[in-house]
């Protein structure tokens, strides 16, 4: 079974390299060359993360904080990839849709999500309409890109089979360019929730009033580095489940269609 | 129904500054039932012929026309069977083959019965559940004619269907055409660039120049393989042997052989 034998030592080295990043940051607070203030222990983190796990801090505790960031961020992420899919596609199979598009689009979407932050403001407010803009602003274009890219580069002899098969117009979208796409799109969502998650952290730390964001500047003002390295650590391990969420949900895909994963 | 006639047809790749002669002046007709090969040089246009009745292209000059109707689009009447197969690698053997008969509402009872006995002509029926990538080129290939035929079309297009496939799976399946054509006859246009698939398995074989394209001349082989009585026997290199077979292959391989010639010249 080289395949299991392959995983555990994975597993192994990963968990290798974690100890080893622990014990030189360890080290480091333990040798007291840098005060605590400046880089806490991991011990003293540790301590306080689990703290934070039953007590409240800027008004919640970390699992309702967290609980808060991931509404606003599934909100934000579920619209991207509702209407930036099908948009994508339909770029990709009309030509006129991609001509209109395809200039306002390249434009905007090098504005980092950030930068919408005085707006998304102003225009839905700092409760939960102003942070799923700004998450809609990070996840949007990687899902119209994928699904773009996915069925323009369709085999067109696919097409023209489904053509000839008697399939109407609109229906090769469905039959067609959305199947052949699927591991496109599925790419494009995993970059796409990364963006997301991480513009709502920055998106939280501005304009919020819950949320790990604005646990983080809440500690910071509070001159509490552990708090701000706990809030650090929940984005890192929720961002992890979301992508390996989204690579099982990729796997079963492909395990559907046969495909020895 | 379904007769295929070539009026006058020519066809113009590239810009109007430099442009490229595909095909030019093509007359031919395809009787319905009948089995007409076209074999050529590589380059010389086939799949463009092809792709024109298909409706995939339009010519750039004359008419191509099938039971004396323009071709507007491609349509299930007119199925088409590619050289790479052309199979959805996200569906099933059977999903493959559904599509067809979904797109003209097919009940789902009736459905299943055609799918099941084109399954069991083609023996397929083992395989109805896997995934083309699960398959071998031969069992691909049959899966594809297995979607254009269970359509019950006018006409069937194929595009060097065999090509992909190795020369003892090639046989097989040649063999496999003649049944079913003989069992279901239907008007085929089928491209090829092997000399004996064409003269085993056509009525008739049109022979193409090199670019631009035009038809040199067309073998009558149904008149031979009649009178020789080619069908008495069961296998193909049986026929292969006989003198008529020899005599026309041989006949169409210096034809094609001028055109070679006369391109490196
Ligand atoms: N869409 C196109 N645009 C430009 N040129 C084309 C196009 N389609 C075909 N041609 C050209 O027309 C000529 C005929 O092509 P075609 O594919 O019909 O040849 P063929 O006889 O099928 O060749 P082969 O036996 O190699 O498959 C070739 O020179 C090809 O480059
Ligand atoms: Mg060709």
């Amino acid at each position: 079974m080289p395949k299991r034998i392959d995983f555990m030592r994975s597993v192994l080295l990963g968990f290798l390299g974690l100890a080893l990043f622990l014990g030189l940051w360890h080290g480091l607070s333990a040798s007291g060359m840098v005060s605590p203030l400046f880089l806490p222990s991991p011990v003293e983190v540790l301590e306080r993360f689990s703290t934070l796990l039953e007590r409240r801090f800027a008004g919640a505790t970390l699992p309702a904080h967290l609980a808060a960031s991931f509404e606003r961020f599934a909100y934000g992420f579920i619209l991207a990839a509702a209407i930036g899919i099908p948009l994508g596609l339909l770029m990709g199979w009309f030509q006129i849709l991609d001509e209109i598009v395809s200039p306002i689009f390249d434009g905007l979407r090098f504005i980092a999500p950030i930068a919408w932050v005085p707006f998304a403001a102003l225009w839905f407010g700092t409760g939960i309409g102003g942070p799923i803009m700004i998450i809609f602003a990070g996840a949007f274009p990687p899902c119209v890109i994928n699904a773009y890219r996915g069925a323009k580069f369709v085999d067109p002899r696919l097409i023209e089979a489904a053509r000839m098969l008697g399939t109407p117009n609109h229906r090769v979208i469905t039959e067609i360019l959305l199947p052949a796409s699927v591991p496109s799109i599925i790419s494009g969502l995993r970059v796409s929730a990364g963006l997301g998650w991480q513009s709502l952290v920055g998106a939280e730390l501005i304009v919020a009033s819950t949320g790990v964001g604005y646990l983080m500047v809440m500690g910071q003002a509070n001159v509490s580095t552990t708090t701000v390295m706990s809030g650090m650590i929940a984005i890192g391990l929720v961002g992890l489940a979301l992508d390996t969420a989204l690579r099982f949900a990729e796997r079963m895909i492909q395990r559907r269609r046969g495909l020895e994963v | 129904m379904g007769v295929i006639r070539f009026d006058n047809v020519g066809r113009v790749f590239g810009a109007k500054s430099n442009p490229f002669v595909a095909l030019k002046e093509i007359d031919l007709e395809v009787g319905d039932k009948e089995f007409v090969a076209i074999v050529g040089p590589s380059g010389c246009g086939k799949t463009t012929c092809l792709r024109l009745v298909a409706g995939f292209d339009f010519p750039s000059s004359g008419k191509v026309l099938v039971d004396e109707q323009p071709i507007r689009r491609p349509r299930p009447e007119r199925a088409v069977v590619f050289q790479q197969f052309a199979l959805f690698p996200w569906k099933t053997v059977h999903d493959n083959i559904e599509l067809g008969l979904r797109n003209q509402s097919v009940a789902k009872a009736e459905r299943e019965e055609r799918i099941n006995r084109i399954l069991e002509l083609m023996n397929l029926t083992a395989y109805a559940k896997h995934f083309p990538h699960q398959l071998s080129g031969g069992m691909q290939q049959r899966v594809a004619i297995a979607r254009a035929y269970v359509l019950d079309p006018d006409v069937l297009l194929m595009d060097e269907p065999f090509g992909a496939l190795d020369a003892q799976t090639r046989v097989v399946m040649q063999e496999e055409l003649v049944r079913l054509a003989r069992r279901n006859p239907r008007t085929v246009l089928f491209i090829t660039h092997a000399v004996e698939e064409a003269v085993y398995l056509a009525d008739r074989v049109a022979i193409m120049t090199r670019a631009p394209g035009r038809i040199k001349e067309v073998l009558d082989i149904r008149s031979i393989r009649e009178a020789e009585d080619w069908d008495s026997y069961e296998k193909i290199e049986d026929v292969m042997d006989l003198e008529s077979f020899v005599h026309l292959r041989t006949h169409i391989w210096r034809s094609l052989r001028e055109e070679k010639a006369a391109a490196t010249a």
